[in-house]
């Protein structure tokens, strides 16, 4: 399953980043220790550095986002790439046509790295398998979100020192969240004690075979948590009758001061954005001094430009 | 035209006969059974040499979908009778959702109609339970098993409403055929794809559980009951269901049901590459499942293993996992995997895996096929038991591809089959 992987590893010795699922800890180790680096280039007063000049990123996004292609666009500039964005309007994808035009036109633009955000789960593993060009998964339906995984890896590292032993919780809609996901492969991989927790209706069947906890109230599953992660609930995604309304949600699940007593006095609030303020998350908490919600932003270009630097081949520190 | 077949190992599930014979074929009958090398030759008889080959009843696939009409891209029934008389098979039954359907006498003598110019093997069609296969009209049954249809069913449209499934096992029973039923429930596989467990919760995509199965299983049983006609339930995938099943059989409700190779080979892991070939309805399960299919055909709870061969075209087939249709073609691959992962690894003893291929879809279809017996038409299949191939998709003679089996390598091979005292096929070549 898992490449062959130095052990002292400085080359990322992949293709493509498609998920968390199937790195080795080593592996992530080395893109989290190399993101320390880009995150002091990002502090500089010239932000932007030669190391991709001459090679093309083709963002793809088959899924509206903002947010995600912007970071990536941020980061590949900041590497002196050259960018195209290409959004494929919902509309014009009719049966047949997708998945064989999408490795024809990837081929056809030589980009040397495509990031890719599709609805269906599995679409970047397929494309990487046919085309040369390395592969970012940047969010495959309900599947993995890998670069957002290590952005909350990273941000955790950053404020607590070490992932291994925290205790993390993880709340809402599990079942659709590639976010949920990715984090749950990459946080149980380095050590930590994953948790997720909302109601029956969304936590994925056999998720506990992931070695994670899980809880149906939000008071026990926060209980010393050392970090509380909310998913933004999507309603655009929901099924009907997987909960009865967002009001219900909010008062069973909505996390405020109030409730965020009980977890450990340090606690980090995450969120991956675009948050549901008064929703998953109260305003007054949003704006706290426990969330880190801007770090995550922030580091995520940094991460993202970790990634676009290894998979070119480049060796891991500067 | 005689044949004379000549010391094989002759088994006949039915009368379970196991021995080296010669078998004389006539006027397409089977004539005689005889002690090898007792008999002088027979002038202008072929001799065919059976010497290390078993040589059984013609296999009987009761599930087929031949695409034809409507889909002749991706089969016609002359393509998949073809694919059948490679795989072994001297009788399959295409069910009715063609386009248009077979819920009327027509189609289903349009379908005669071509099998008698281009199948080179015996077509039985499935005619329709209800009008357009929609569930709320029954078809003109009695006309459809006029035209000679031997079961009835709405393959692949799940019949959700129960009044209306008993209405049609109640009236069907005035024919004396069996209803096959398609178990689903859709409003609990809704828009799932894989099997819901473990691997559908990895890979982020929407499952489809088992009791989506099991409890129509359990309703058919129920109604099956009530009515006193015959249900056979088909491609059963799950260990609740292998459970049911065998509750059922045990107090004696005319039940009878299939599974095919894919649901005793593999299990829902050979999802995770997003191979749109692994994507079949009901899903591939677990292994738990995969062992209780397993016993359950060791113990005569499933009687028979069929194909459900569901050809699709490539374009359609090369779409993300969500977006392509269910089904895998199995015709040519259902031998070889029944040999390699059952006989082979001593789950079922030569005969009674045959026994699920020949006898028992006979017995159910009521047709007089499926044994080796004097006077019985002569369809024969034979098998190399010792012939190892390695599965190459690009060599099907169904005009689909999509088979989760490319590159396996399977032994046990069909090498010659007959169909009514003629040669169909032979070392892989159909005539």
């Amino acid at each position: 399953m898992n490449e062959v992987v130095d052990v002292r590893l400085k080359v990322f010795g992949r293709k493509d980043l498609l998920g968390l699922q199937d790195l080795h800890p080593d592996e992530i180790r080395l893109i989290l220790d190399t993101a320390r680096s880009f995150r002091e280039i990002s502090e500089r007063p010239i932000k932007k550095v030669p190391t991709l000049r001459g090679k093309t990123l083709v963002n793809l996004f088959y899924e509206p986002s903002t947010r995600t292609r912007t970071s990536f666009e941020i980061a590949a500039k900041r590497l002196s790439a050259d960018i195209i964005n290409i959004n494929v309007p919902q509309s014009s994808i009719v049966k047949g046509e997708g998945l064989k035009d999408t490795v024809k036109t990837i081929e056809a633009m030589e980009a040397s790295i495509v990031v890719i955000r599709h609805g269906q789960a599995g679409v970047p593993h397929i494309l990487a398998h046919m085309v040369k060009s390395s592969i970012i998964n940047a969010g495959d339906g309900a599947h993995e979100h890998p670069t957002q995984g290590l952005i909350d890896m990273f941000t955790i590292l950053e404020k607590k020192g070490s992932l291994e032993g925290l205790r993390i919780v993880i709340v809402g809609d599990i079942l659709h969240s590639r976010v949920a996901r990715s984090n749950i492969f990459g946080l149980t991989k380095m050590g930590a004690k994953v948790c997720v927790c909302g109601p029956p209706t969304l936590i994925p069947p056999k998720v506990e075979q992931l070695k994670v906890e899980v809880y149906y109230k939000l008071e026990e599953a926060i209980k010393d948590a050392d970090v509380i992660m909310l998913l933004r609930m999507q309603l655009e995604r929901q099924c009907p009758n997987l909960f009865p309304t967002l009001l219900e949600y909010t008062k069973l699940y909505g996390l405020n001061k109030e409730r965020l007593r009980v977890a450990s006095q340090d606690v980090l609030v995450m969120h991956p954005g675009p948050i549901n303020r008064g929703i998953e998350i109260t305003p007054d908490v949003a704006d706290s001094h426990y969330s880190v919600i801007c770090d995550q932003v922030r580091n995520g270009i940094a991460v993202r430009m970790t990634v676009l630097y290894l998979l070119s081949g480049n060796r891991g520190r500067l | 035209m005689k044949l004379l077949i000549k010391g094989g190992r002759v088994i006949d599930p039915e009368s379970r006969l196991d021995k080296v014979a010669d078998l004389l074929i006539e006027n397409g009958k089977i004539k005689d059974i005889i002690k090898p090398d007792t008999r002088n030759p027979i002038p202008e008889t072929r001799i065919i040499d059976g010497k290390g080959k078993i040589v059984t009843p013609g296999l009987i696939d009761m599930h087929v979908h031949l695409r034809e009409p409507g889909r002749e891209d991706e089969e016609t029934i002359k393509s998949g009778t073809r694919a059948a008389a490679k795989g072994g098979f001297t009788t399959i039954c295409c069910m009715p959702n063609t386009s248009p359907c077979m819920d009327n006498h027509v189609v289903v003598e349009f379908v005669k109609s071509r099998v008698e110019k281009e199948g080179v093997i015996n077509v039985i069609p499935i005619g329709g339970i209800s009008k357009g296969l929609d569930g709320k009209e029954l078809a003109e049954i009695g006309e459809l098993v006029k035209a000679g249809v031997r079961a009835i069913s709405d393959d692949g449209n799940p019949l959700m409403d129960a009044g209306m499934m008993r209405r049609a096992l109640e009236y069907v029973k005035g024919f004396g055929i069996p209803l096959i039923s398609h178990c689903e429930d859709i409003n609990l596989s809704k828009d799932g794809v894989m099997n819901e467990g473990y691997m559908s919760t990895v890979l982020g995509m929407r499952g489809i559980p088992s009791a989506s199965e099991e409890v129509m299983v359990a309703r058919e049983i129920i109604l099956a009951q009530l009515t006193q006609s015959q249900v056979h339930i088909a491609h059963v995938s799950t260990k609740g269901s292998v459970a049911l099943i065998r509750d059922a059989k045990k107090k004696g409700i005319p039940i009878t049901c299939e599974t095919c190779p894919h649901y005793f080979v593999l299990t829902d892991e050979a999802c995770k590459d997003f191979n749109t070939n692994t994507k079949v309805n009901p899903p591939l399960r677990t292994s738990e499942d995969v062992q209780a299919i397993k016993e359950g055909l060791k113990d005569g709870t499933i009687d028979v293993i069929s194909t459900d061969h569901a050809p699709h075209a490539d374009f359609e087939k090369e779409l993300e996992y969500d977006k392509a249709p269910f089904g895998i073609v199995g015709l040519e691959t259902a031998l070889p995997l029944i040999f390699t992962e059952l006989v082979g690894k001593s789950v079922l003893s030569l005969s009674d895996a045959l026994s699920k291929v020949t006898i028992n879809p006979a017995l159910i279809l009521g047709i007089k096929k499926g044994r080796i017996k004097k006077g019985f038409p002569a369809d024969i299949t034979i098998i190399d038991p010792d012939l190892e191939e390695v599965v190459d998709v690009n060599r099907f003679l169904s005009k689909s591809r999509n088979s989760p089996f490319d590159g396996w390598k399977v032994k046990g091979i069909p090498v010659m089959t007959i169909v009514k005292g003629r040669i169909v096929m032979e070392d892989g070549k159909v005539l």
